[in-house]
């Protein structure tokens, strides 16, 4: 059997909270599998509200926190064993986040375009001005802007959603496997939110990338994604092809969030009373 | 940079007036240069003279000119000042930074480091450094020892912001575009920590000065250059209070008192410029 | 004194012959009923709890030899009614923030009101609120006039129990003895589902949630007038969401008082807001019953943020809109969409379109789909 392309096996973190004379265990992720196969370029959305653990689960996935129990595989290598600065690297190439806050996301002191040159230089194998230039281009018009709209701004002058598509390019330069998306949209204004989350679709089905959708908004993970996995308290409460969870959930806490969903549709007619509290 | 310049003068009336008086010591010092006496020799004019039209600062009792004499002392007051800050803040930084940047195991060294350094009480370490240097010691070695023992308070202060820098977003987005541990910590880290330097870097100079004129007081230092405190320390030696010769201690004291202020109100009005989030405010207009 | 009903019966009104009359029909799913809707020429002038008239509030600044002038608030004209919600949507930077931050005068400088006024009618009496001295602003705040601010969970003060901060914001208010006030507190707090041992504690044992409804609580205790709630629950999860927004529209039936409810949710306004208004860029697009906003927008600003949100269940494809939010500092010339408007005509980079009537109650600002028939301007 191939390699799966990440492979989440029964991973959980456990934090020590707590004083000298009160110490308590959170258990931030516990116990959750997921699996991507290589090959077949997917969209997961992970979907839970805050203390769900998805966004620990992320920094797992992108080794940025070590799991204290069970292992996390990309291409079959475990993600906790890369030392070296080469396999950090090569790791980096295949797997690229992309961050909730776009304004927050590049140094407000520096020039937007550093971040696609050095990403060029150093992933693309970029040499020479005209090159990095190139390459920069590329990725920008991949998400469809381009370095002359780009070249030499500061964060400050661009929107959320502007920037949000820079980071999409700039991730996509080293042409990844994966993509770690956390609430890619939820700070960007609501006339921009679609066309970055047709973007995402846009990476899927014609770059081949499978992206890991991280959100609390079930209305867009019915719309972009293949599968979901619904989280709560650090645990995986549901998983399983989106359309059929979404649209007849079977868990308790899944129907609790989607009765909870207020839609534009519920104009004119009362409000349903809430589940709990 | 120069329009800044002249809209800070125009509008922030703590530069303006900082600007001013540093601006003038400044210049008060650069007259030095054309000193008439060479600061070294004594008895070249009549002792004891009050502030007069031909003497206008009046002259001491070792028949120096007190506004020539002035005019080194200044100069060699600021530019030990200038030197031990520059350097500390070398020092400063690189520690402060690194620490802050690694975290874990290397933090906890540096930083016990650091507070060793805190608690050191640094005047009887002076004093003794003079004692053990005696006829070696020079302007220089003082500077060094000064640099080496002023670092400790910013360097944590500059630890805190490297920390808090780590955990923003932008650090990661760095280290996932392939960017090295030094690139970041010098490009992206570097514009946020330097306007806290720099503001610590005046009030290093003032601690410095401070500390120059208590050493240089007491004779602890090489009293054959003109300071401030060395010209003080001479004024005491021939109990000028006493006799009646106020204008020896008084305008050393005025100037160096004036060149407190004005670094203390650049400092504050600087401040206000070159924080990262006014500076933000101003480039973006006001977004609402 | 009992909790209100449940929440069916709080969408239509407890009381007969109420001014709410339109929301009430709102329950029976016809969007387009010809009820009048709470339209000027219907409505006696006294049933008006707030009147804002061509209110125009700029930043203005001169930083470092740099002069800015800011629109953020051009030319906004609105009533409220009593017993009424009306919501208030828009992105980021559309002025919605800084519109209600004038209509409670909570604005300092560089922000300015630079004309237009600004008229509550509290108590029979109307009154404009730029025109009151330091002492009559704070005697109606609290009182008449509540703010729930925009992260306003961090209101608490962090050092002292919730107690002491009801005492601190509404002891002076309610005119009574401690002890009979904590025991109003105390049924106000049944009243809103919240338990008195939520008295006791610190703001930051309590959940993102409870704080809310502990915010709202307290802007509630004193029964005013009007409330405004500024993205009340923007930050918390989707579940307290529900919690929260139900809270609010049972005490505001409750208390009868009127709100404006600002978010950039639109789904949040579909369920709990009676008369919508979009702004864009200072100025308000649209503005009517909420149904008929949502079911038929008309402006094409709007109807663009109506349809592209997805839903469950939905699986056409969605798009998003051309160009970026504009430049409050320079903004397009004439009407402020033009730039990423798909059925712009030469005359919208001209002039601004004013704000019409296409039907009564339902009013629209654009030249292509609400044309001028005959000269009718609302208000």
């Amino acid at each position: 059997m191939s390699a799966a392309l990440l492979d989440v096996d029964h991973v959980g973190i456990t934090y020590t909270v707590g004083g000298l004379f009160s110490r308590r265990n959170l258990r931030a992720v516990d116990d959750v599998s997921l699996r991507l196969e290589a090959g077949s370029p997917e969209i997961l959305a992970i979907i839970g509200e805050s203390g769900s653990g998805k966004t620990t689960l992320a920094r797992m996935i992108l080794n940025l926190a070590a799991p204290t129990a069970g292992a996390i595989r990309f291409l079959g290598a475990d993600v906790t064993r890369i030392r070296s600065n080469r396999e950090r690297m090569a790791f980096m190439r295949q797997v690229q986040p992309i961050f909730q806050n776009p304004f927050e996301a590049f140094n407000p002191l520096k020039r937007i375009d550093r971040y696609l040159f050095v990403s060029a230089r150093r992933f693309a194998g970029a040499h020479g001005r005209a090159d990095i230039d190139a390459r920069a281009d590329k990725a920008l018009h991949q998400v469809g802007l381009s370095l002359a709209e780009v070249k030499g701004r500061f964060p400050h002058e661009l929107s959320g959603g502007q920037l949000q598509r820079i980071a999409i390019a700039r991730a996509l330069i080293s042409a990844p496997s994966l993509i770690i998306a956390d609430e890619p949209v939820s700070m960007v204004d609501a006339s921009l939110r679609m066309s970055i989350v047709n973007l995402f679709k846009a990476l899927r089905d014609e770059l081949k990338v499978s992206i890991v959708y991280i959100t609390h908004d079930l209305a867009t993970a019915y719309y972009i994604s293949d599968r979901v996995l619904i989280m709560q308290h650090g645990k995986a409460v549901e998983s399983g092809e989106a359309r059929a969870v979404l649209d007849h959930p079977q868990h308790p806490y899944s129907i609790l969030l989607k009765n909870a969903v207020l839609s534009p549709d519920d104009a004119g007619k009362p409000m349903s009373p809430v589940g709990v509290s | 940079m120069l329009t800044v310049v002249c809209d800070l003068f125009r509008y922030n009336r703590e530069f303006r007036i900082g600007a001013l008086l540093t601006g003038f010591i400044v210049a008060f010092a650069a007259l030095s240069f054309v000193s008439p006496y060479p600061p070294q020799d004594t008895f070249v004019v009549p002792p004891d003279v009050p502030p007069s039209l031909a003497y206008w600062f009046g002259t001491t009792s070792r028949g120096q000119d007190v506004f020539w004499q002035l005019t080194f002392a200044i100069r060699n007051t600021m530019l030990f000042g200038v030197s031990v800050a520059i350097l500390s803040r070398l020092i400063s930084i690189v520690i402060g930074m690194w620490s802050g940047y690694k975290g874990g195991f290397v933090d906890r060294v540096l930083m016990s480091i650091n507070d060793t350094f805190i608690v050191i009480p640094l005047f009887p370490l002076l004093v003794l450094f003079y004692f053990v240097m005696r006829d070696k010691m020079s302007w220089p070695l003082l500077a060094l020892a000064m640099a080496c023992l002023g670092w400790s308070y910013d360097a944590r202060l500059i630890r805190s912001v490297a920390m808090s820098l780590k955990s923003r977003d932008f650090t990661q987005q760095s280290v996932f575009s392939g960017m090295r541990t030094s690139e970041i910590v010098l490009q992206e880290h570097l514009p946020f920590v330097l306007p806290i330097v720099f503001y610590t870097t005046m009030n290093n100079m003032n601690w410095s000065i401070g500390l120059e004129v208590t050493l240089s007081v007491l004779g602890f230092t090489n009293i054959d250059t003109p300071t401030i405190g060395v010209m003080i320390y001479w004024a005491n030696q021939h109990t000028a209070m006493v006799a009646g010769i106020w204008w020896w201690i008084f305008f050393p004291v005025l100037f160096v008192v004036i060149l407190f202020i004005g670094l203390f109100l650049l400092a504050i009005s600087m401040n206000e410029y070159i924080d990262p989030r006014s500076r933000l405010a101003r480039m973006e207009g006001m977004r609402e | 004194m009992s909790a209100a009903g449940p929440p069916q019966g709080a969408n239509s009104s407890p009381s007969g012959g109420s001014e709410a009359a339109p929301a009430a029909s709102v329950g029976a799913h016809q969007p387009s009923a010809a009820v009048p809707s709470s339209a000027a020429d219907v409505k006696p002038a006294t049933e008006r709890v707030l009147t804002v008239r061509d209110l125009r509030a700029y930043y203005r600044t001169k930083y470092f030899g740099v002069s800015r002038e800011v629109r953020a608030v051009d030319g906004v004209s609105l009533h409220v009614d009593r017993n009424e919600i009306y919501g208030l949507a828009g992105e980021s930077s559309c002025g919605k923030t800084t519109l209600v931050k004038t209509i409670v005068r909570a604005i300092r400088p560089p922000l300015g009101v630079v004309d237009g006024s600004v008229t509550f009618n509290f108590a029979g009496r109307d009154r404009d609120i730029y025109a009151l001295t330091q002492n009559e602003l704070e005697s109606i705040r609290w009182r008449h006039l509540s703010y729930i601010l925009q992260g306003s969970m961090n209101v608490l003060n962090p050092v002292r129990r919730v107690r002491q901060s009801f005492v601190d914001f509404a002891y002076r208010h309610i005119q009574q003895p401690m002890p009979e006030f904590l025991a109003q507190i105390e049924s106000h707090l049944d009243r809103v589902r919240l338990a008195p041992t939520v008295l006791d504690a610190y703001p930051h044992e309590l959940s993102g949630g409870m704080r809310q409804r502990v915010t709202i609580a307290l802007a509630t205790v004193c029964r005013p007038d009007f409330i405004i709630a500024d993205e009340p629950t923007t930050a918390l999860d989707v579940v307290v969401q529900k919690d929260v927004l139900t809270m609010l529209r049972e005490i505001q039936r409750e208390i009868r008082s009127s709100m404006i409810l600002v978010t950039h949710d639109i789904g949040v306004h579909a369920n709990v807001t009676d008369r919508l208004g979009i702004m864009y860029a200072g100025r308000l697009v649209e503005e009517g019953r909420t149904v008929d906003v949502i079911r038929n927008p008309r402006h094409p600003y709007t109807s663009h943020l109506v349809t592209s949100l997805p839903r469950i269940g939905d699986v056409t494809q969605k798009r998003g809109l051309e160009g970026t939010p504009p430049n409050l500092a320079a903004p397009p010339t004439g009407c402020r969409f033009h730039p990423r408007c798909p059925l712009a005509i030469a005359a919208c980079c001209v002039e601004a379109p004013p704000l019409i009537d296409v039907v009564p109650g339902h009013r629209v600002a654009c030249w292509v789909t609400a044309p001028l028939k005959e000269p009718v301007i609302a208000q």
